[in-house]
């Protein structure tokens, strides 16, 4: 069981994923996101090979309409 | 007539630069943006909203990348760290794109920029490959110094984000200019049509506005407002306005051959 935070929301997973695992999951896939592990920008073209660990604070953003 | 507003590098032809917040829904939001002419457009970078439907309409494709030049904004951030995290993050998300709106906010009741952290996100950003156009305060001190960091276009407000209070120091803004190597565009306090005309005509190179076109009854009607008097007052600019005198003992009409005149 792996806990991580996910924009601010606890969510739990039974196995360890990966990041292209749990945009997945997440219903984003092929959907333009940007994604922050801990802190660092994690590439689209690494989502595949990225594991995700215990405490891993995520967040996951898209544009939206701003001024 | 063959004048552009230039950003690092880049020409572009329409000096209305717009946000895309605020309206009732995305078609609004295309047609305000195709009216006003502006091919620069501010975007947020937002949390996606977890476990909801990912067929909802989005912004990208009301407001395709392939026709206009995004501009990632800092909105919301109240420090350098939280700024700098976003616009990496919005990079990503826009495929190397390098072009952003940095804005630091001092406090959520003014929103207000708090220069200090600016001027530290600003650096950190040029550092890391940035075309930083930074929304700050009308000080033209720490307008030169966002310049000397290496920003590419400096944003000074008007008044207040989202108040409509027009051009309350048009001195400052004049002393901005004067120093400034750089696009000077007024960001944030525009209310209406005369405003954005106004900002021009002090020479500013352009104007960036949301609300002012948005929170309009006829947000649409408003933006081909915005679109006219901003080239208006560019065009007055450049054609260079005639002095101010409190009278003048010139008239517009011949002084000779009015009737009834006594012939001498």
């Amino acid at each position: 069981m792996i806990t991580v935070s996910i924009n601010g929301a606890i969510r739990q997973f039974p196995d360890p994923l990966s990041v292209a695992a749990l945009i997945g999951e997440m219903g984003l896939s092929g959907k333009r996101i940007a994604l922050e592990r801990n802190g660092e920008i994690v590439p689209r073209s690494a989502f595949a090979a990225q594991q995700l660990a215990d405490g891993d604070r995520l967040e996951v953003v898209v544009a939206v309409g701003g001024g | 007539m063959n004048d552009k507003l230039i950003i690092a590098g880049k020409s572009y032809s329409s000096r209305l630069l717009v946000g895309t917040g605020k309206y009732k829904d995305f078609a609004e939001t295309r047609a305000a943006l195709d009216a006003s002419g502006a091919e620069i457009v501010t975007v947020a970078i937002r949390r996606t909203n977890l476990g909801q439907n990912a067929n909802e309409p989005n912004l990208l494709d009301a407001v395709p990348m392939s026709k206009f030049t995004y501009l990632p904004n800092t909105a919301g951030c109240y420090t350098a760290d939280d700024a700098v995290r976003t616009l990496r993050l919005a990079r990503e998300l826009l495929d190397g794109h390098s072009l952003v709106k940095l804005e630091v906010l001092g406090d959520p009741q003014s929103l207000y920029p708090n220069v200090v952290e600016t001027l530290a996100a600003a650096k950190t950003l040029v550092a890391e490959g940035f075309q930083v156009m930074v929304y700050t305060s009308d000080d033209p001190i720490i307008a030169k110094q966002l310049e000397d960091i290496g920003c590419v276009a400096i944003m000074p407000l008007a008044s207040l984000i989202g108040s409509g209070m027009g051009i309350l120091n048009p001195w400052n803004l004049q002393l901005i200019m004067e120093r400034a190597n750089m696009p000077v565009i007024v960001d944030a306090g525009v209310g209406t049509a005369s405003d954005a005309a106004i900002a021009m005509e002090l020479g500013c190179d352009g104007v960036l506005m949301n609300t002012a076109i948005a929170g309009a009854k006829d947000p649409v009607l408003m933006a081909s407002a915005m679109k006219k008097a901003t080239e208006a007052g560019r065009e007055a600019f450049l054609a260079g306005r005639m002095p101010k005198k409190l009278y003048s003992a010139s008239p517009s009409s011949p002084t000779a051959g009015i009737i009834g005149s006594v012939r001498s």
